[in-house]
């Protein structure tokens, strides 16, 4: 089955100032699929995240060179609008960061932002569309107006998910999304994205190699900086071919 | 102030001598304490320094108190005493004068002979009393130091806690200079307190608050019956707000997207540029913002005022006033903004921003939303900064107690008054004077209340982020 | 869909609205200063008119009344001037200095003989005249006569009025004459008032702070305090010189207008901001210095005073230097205190009368003589540069003494 070529990077190297952060990336994220990024600590998964939706242009100091495309566009071409591009992508963080509004009003966020209904109800059925696919409706139904603060770890990260989805993006980029939640959460949110590679593509940073195991179609292992092997989950988890993947799949660095 | 003319005891020569003694007893201690530890079968607590510390400390305390208490006891008898060679005077303010003069004579000040009949015997009596007293006090304080001293000395011992004692006796000292700042402060309330209560035994304390009628220059006489319609301060407080107030209008704004400029969109370069020149205007003494209005605002005010047909464009008005009060007002405005706005969390940033977001977008829907409670205390410091201000509108604004809201009109604000009642020449007790001091109390209250409820709201909302 | 374009356009906008913020902030500032500087400048000079004096050598000075003997040589040198009317506008565009300068004149006169031009110093009047302050109209220049005027101009033509530098301004005190008014007595004022400021600050300052910070029990009583100077750093500083005027003055009967009140009333003023900042400065040092201290067998006391204080000591000093420089610059308490008044002599201690720097600001801006104007100027010139001397002290300090943990 031919799988569809959505995001592409080329001869990407990502600097710091005079600190080189990513040295030479070739990789291919193909729709539809959950794709992981496993690694250690600081090799430069997060950063190769954020060249996909251009949020290392907030930090001064970071510059690159080489290509990322998008459905065959290049993105960091000047034609190319960051705002508009990051409507295309949703953002998922290490921590839950809702806003300090009511939960409703999170949801919404996005969709007020980009007009994108144009009667109240619609807006209404975007928001419990969205909390329903995050799995979270149900349990929220009858306090959407309560403060997004409110709700424990894990109901906080899959509002961020529901607040993502509100914009109909194409791409959702997750860093370490159940880092900081506790096992139950963590499987739940697991679950969402099992569901979720459905209709969207997924790029997922994590740390733990079972959960890359479990979730993810592909693999990529970095190393800091570089990116020593790509392809299908259960093929790298299984025979490795890079002798530094295989040192980390067994444990032997970390 | 002791004269040349008392040769034998003088308060410098009890001074030194206490000093001496104190250093004696610092020496001698950590000599006899050293001279302790070099004994080997002797463990001795403290260090030498702690035991000769101790000594001089024990020294000393007893004789500084009898000092302090002695000169206190002696200037109060002094002074009823001699208030007797002068008690045909009625007035007790002359009658003080004829005191010190008694005083600086004796003491060798330049001073000429006084023209009473009394003076000279008072002379006489104050300077053999004097002398009598001086070399008693003398005697007795050396005398009693050199006791303690002795005895200071005779505690010096291995399993004497000397450093337990020095380390307890600084930490009272410093817990005494905490509660100081408590002192201050009571200072302040009972001191304004006592002189307002003055005040409105001749001023009704409805008239003072809501009188419309504000000219103190007629001070109230016995004879005038009702007619204290001159001291109602409501033109004073308006004054007050409407200049504060146009003050608020330029810092705010200016501040405020200064601070979101600086905070938000600006590389770290310009922002380390800018900030510190932007805090350079905090730093400018006040009375330079007032000179600055007289000659520079002032008469830009007045040819816009010109150019643009405005009538009755005061020299004094609240505009001139206000505008230059919010110059200095500007980095207040723009510090305690910039540190509430950077204090949102860069994750929420960042979550808006991942989201599409312009960055005018996030800062107006999400930052300044989630920082609001510290930009409205931040307002509400600098509106209460802006409320005791004083030189900019001495200079700038005029005693006119205008009830208006007309910023081309001229008023006056509660420093203005303030200033102008008390640099006079005025007798203390009038009412005049003691108006000011009312004035005072509701200034002091009011930016009290003011910074209360700021760091209040600026506290709950810091919490929200801990 | 909201259009990208509108939220760009929107964006731009409110990022200008920003920069124009801080320009404008910049843009006043640079305004103020550029104004000061620019009034201020010409009062390091003054006009002098070069008089042809005479004195044969050998001559008795001593019985000679400089004043008499200074108009005698300007009657030589214009003899037509013969009506007293006349006579007395010839003496009138010198200053009153004049006639001190020709008295140390002959104080120095060694016997030789004197014939030359010597320079003395001219009236305010004529000084903003050839400044070109006050402009010229026809025959007269603000208060200056037609008849004054013609014998400024055959001094002119004869190409003897010069601007020197101005003695006065730094060297001497306040005088009525604009020309011979300066700061020196106002500096000497400010000086003992900011030393008795410090001294009654600085020590109080640190051991309440450190007391607060390192020895108290965090109980509702430490709250109080700590609450309590929180205020008072925020209290109006004119409510410190009726607290002054209250209690040093009318309580403790200290002399009035002298710098020991001022002082304390500085002292009490400031006393608040070295509190606040010596407490974060303490704060700031790790915890792992002290635990090692306390680990090594010293007490509390002995790591506060041998390890805390000295590594909070940068800290707490810039603090300090800041509280001391804004109070430098505070006027308001000092009028409550009666250091406003008219002193001509420099106060030789504490004790004595005395005015202060910003005050002298004051009550020169307040004269009604135009010449006063600009020195109002150079003397806020000189308050500034105190200012930011002292700030680059406390920045310097803070830099270079940071040690990085």
């Amino acid at each position: 089955m031919k799988q569809e070529l959505k995001i592409s990077a080329k001869n990407l190297n990502v600097f710091y100032g005079k600190k080189q952060a990513l040295f030479d990336i070739n990789l291919n994220i193909y729709a539809n699929e959950v794709t992981s990024l496993i690694g250690p600590s600081g090799c430069g998964k997060s950063t190769l995240i954020k060249c996909f939706n251009r949020m290392n242009d907030l930090i001064d100091i970071c510059k690159y060179s080489g290509q990322i495309m998008i459905d065959g566009q290049d993105i960091n071409d000047p034609s190319t609008d960051p705002v508009s591009l990051r409507t295309r992508i949703g953002m998922v963080f290490q921590k839950p960061n809702p806003f300090p509004k009511s939960l409703y009003d999170n949801v919404a966020y996005g969709p007020r932002l980009h007009g994108m209904f144009s009667t109240k109800e619609d807006l209404d059925e975007i928001v419990v569309s969205s909390l329903q696919k995050a799995g979270l409706f149900n349990e929220v139904k009858d306090r959407l107006f309560e403060p997004g603060t409110g709700l424990s770890g894990g109901q906080q990260q899959r509002l961020c998910i529901a607040r993502a989805l509100a914009v109909n993006p194409e791409i959702i980029l997750m860093d370490e999304p159940c880092s900081a939640l506790d096992p139950i959460a963590t499987a739940k949110i697991e679950e969402l994205i099992e569901e979720l590679k459905e209709k969207y593509t997924i790029v997922i940073v994590t740390h733990s190699m079972q959960q890359a195991a479990r979730v993810s179609n592909r693999t990529a292992y970095m190393h800091m900086g570089e990116l020593i092997e790509t392809g299908l989950t259960k093929n790298i988890f299984s025979n490795p071919e890079h002798a530094k993947t295989q040192d980390y799949i067994t444990g032997r660095i970390g | 102030m002791i004269s040349h003319k008392i040769a034998t005891m003088n308060i410098e020569f009890i001074i030194l001598s206490l000093i001496g003694l104190t250093a004696y007893s610092f020496f001698i201690g950590r000599k006899k304490a050293l001279a302790l530890s070099s004994l080997k079968h002797v463990t001795v607590h403290s260090q030498p320094y702690y035991h000769g510390m101790h000594s001089a400390l024990i020294t000393i305390f007893p004789a500084f108190i009898l000092l302090i208490l002695w000169s206190w006891i002696e200037s109060s008898i002094f002074s009823t005493n001699l208030r007797e060679y002068f008690k045909d005077i009625t007035d007790p303010a002359l009658a003080d004068f004829y005191i010190s003069g008694v005083i600086n004579f004796v003491g060798g000040v330049d001073q000429k002979i006084m023209n009473h009949v009394n003076f000279m015997s008072a002379v006489n009596y104050y300077e053999s009393t004097m002398q009598m007293n001086l070399v008693l006090k003398g005697i007795v304080i050396i005398l009693l130091t050199l006791m303690v001293s002795r005895y200071s000395l005779k505690l010096i011992a291995a399993d004497f806690k000397a450093r337990d004692l020095v380390e307890t006796i600084v930490i009272r000292i410093m817990k005494y200079a905490s509660i100081f700042a408590i002192v201050i402060t009571i200072g302040i309330v009972l001191s304004l307190l006592f002189e307002t209560m003055r005040f409105f035994e001749s001023v009704a304390v409805t008239e003072f608050l809501f009188g419309t009628h504000w000219s103190p220059q007629m001070s109230i006489r016995e004879d005038q019956v009702g007619s204290s319609g001159s001291f109602g301060a409501v033109p004073v407080f308006t004054g007050t707000l409407l200049i504060s107030f146009i003050a608020m209008l330029v810092a705010g704004p200016i501040g405020l997207f200064s601070a979101i400029y600086l905070s938000q969109y600006a590389s770290t370069r310009i922002r380390s540029l800018a900030k510190p020149i932007i805090e350079v205007l905090a730093g400018i003494p006040t009375v330079v913002y007032g000179f600055f209005a007289v000659i520079t605002v002032g008469p830009f005010f007045r040819e816009m005022g010109i150019f643009f047909d405005i009538d009755n464009f005061s020299s004094e008005s609240a505009l001139i006033a206000g505008s230059v009060l919010g110059i200095m007002i500007i980095p207040f405005v723009a510090s305690l903004t910039d540190d509430a706005l950077s204090a949102v969390p860069q994750s929420l940033k960042e979550g808006s921003l991942a989201m599409g977001a312009t960055l005018s977008e996030t800062t107006n829907k999400v930052i300044i939303p989630a920082s609001f409670h510290g930009i409205a205390g931040s307002f509400l410091l600098a509106f209460s900064r802006a409320i005791g201000e004083t030189m900019i509108v001495v200079m700038a604004a005029g005693f006119a107690a205008n009830l208006t809201a007309n910023p081309f009109n001229a008023v006056t604000t509660v420093t203005v008054q303030i200033v102008g009642l008390l640099t006079g020449d005025q007798e203390f007790n009038s009412a005049k004077t003691l108006s000011a001091f009312a004035l005072a109390f509701v200034l002091f209250f009011l930016t009290l209340i003011l910074n209360i409820i700021s760091l209040t709201i600026v506290n709950r909302y810091r919490e929200q982020y801990e | 869909m909201n259009s990208i374009i509108k939220r760009n356009q929107s964006e731009k906008r409110f990022k200008f609205y920003g920069i124009m913020a801080v320009a404008t902030a910049i843009f006043l500032l640079m305004i103020l200063l550029f104004k000061i500087f620019s009034t201020g400048i010409t009062a390091f000079n003054q006009t002098y008119i070069g008089v042809n004096i005479q004195i044969e050598a050998n001559s008795d000075v001593s019985n000679l009344d400089p004043r008499k003997e200074f108009k005698r040589n300007l009657r030589v040198m214009f003899p037509d001037a013969k009506t007293r009317k006349e006579k007395k506008n010839l003496y009138s565009i010198f200053s009153n200095g004049a006639y001190y300068e020709f008295q140390e004149m002959l104080d120095n006169y060694d016997g030789k003989k004197i014939d030359g031009y010597y320079y003395f110093l001219a009236s305010d009047d004529v000084d903003m005249y050839v400044k070109g302050t006050v402009k010229r109209k026809g025959n007269s220049a603000g208060r200056i006569q037609p008849s004054q005027m013609t014998y400024i101009d055959m001094f002119k033509n004869m190409n003897l009025i010069e601007l020197k530098y101005n003695k006065y301004l730094l060297g001497s005190s306040d005088s009525r004459d604009p020309e011979l008014a300066g700061i020196l007595g106002a500096i000497y004022g400010s000086f003992y008032a900011i030393l008795i400021a410090f001294i009654t600050s600085f020590p109080l300052g640190i051991l309440t702070a450190v007391y607060l910070e390192k020895l108290a029990s965090k109980n509702r009583f430490s709250d109080l305090i700590e609450t309590n100077i929180n205020n008072l750093a925020a209290v109006p500083s004119i409510v410190f010189g009726l607290l002054g005027l209250a209690i040093f003055l009318n309580f403790f009967d200290l002399p009035r207008s002298a710098s020991l009140v001022g002082g304390l009333t500085l002292g009490l003023m400031t006393l608040p901001t070295i509190v606040i900042a010596s407490r974060s400065a303490i704060k700031s040092v790790p915890p792992s210095i002290e635990e090692a201290s306390i680990g090594l067998g010293s007490s509390k006391i002995q790591t506060i005073f041998n390890f805390t204080l000295p590594l909070a000591m940068p800290g707490i000093l810039t603090g300090t230097i800041i509280g001391m420089a804004r109070a430098i610059g505070e006027t308001a308490p000092l009028l409550m205190i009666g250091m406003v008044a008219f002193i001509v002599d420099i106060p030789s201690s504490p004790m004595d009368a005395a005015t202060a720097l910003p005050v002298q600001i004051f009550l020169w801006q307040d004269s009604p003589e135009r010449a006063f104007v600009e020195r109002t100027s150079a003397a806020i010139m000189v308050l500034l540069l105190f200012l930011f001397v002292l700030n680059i002290t406390a920045v310097y300090l803070r830099k270079k003494l940071e040690k990085k943990w």
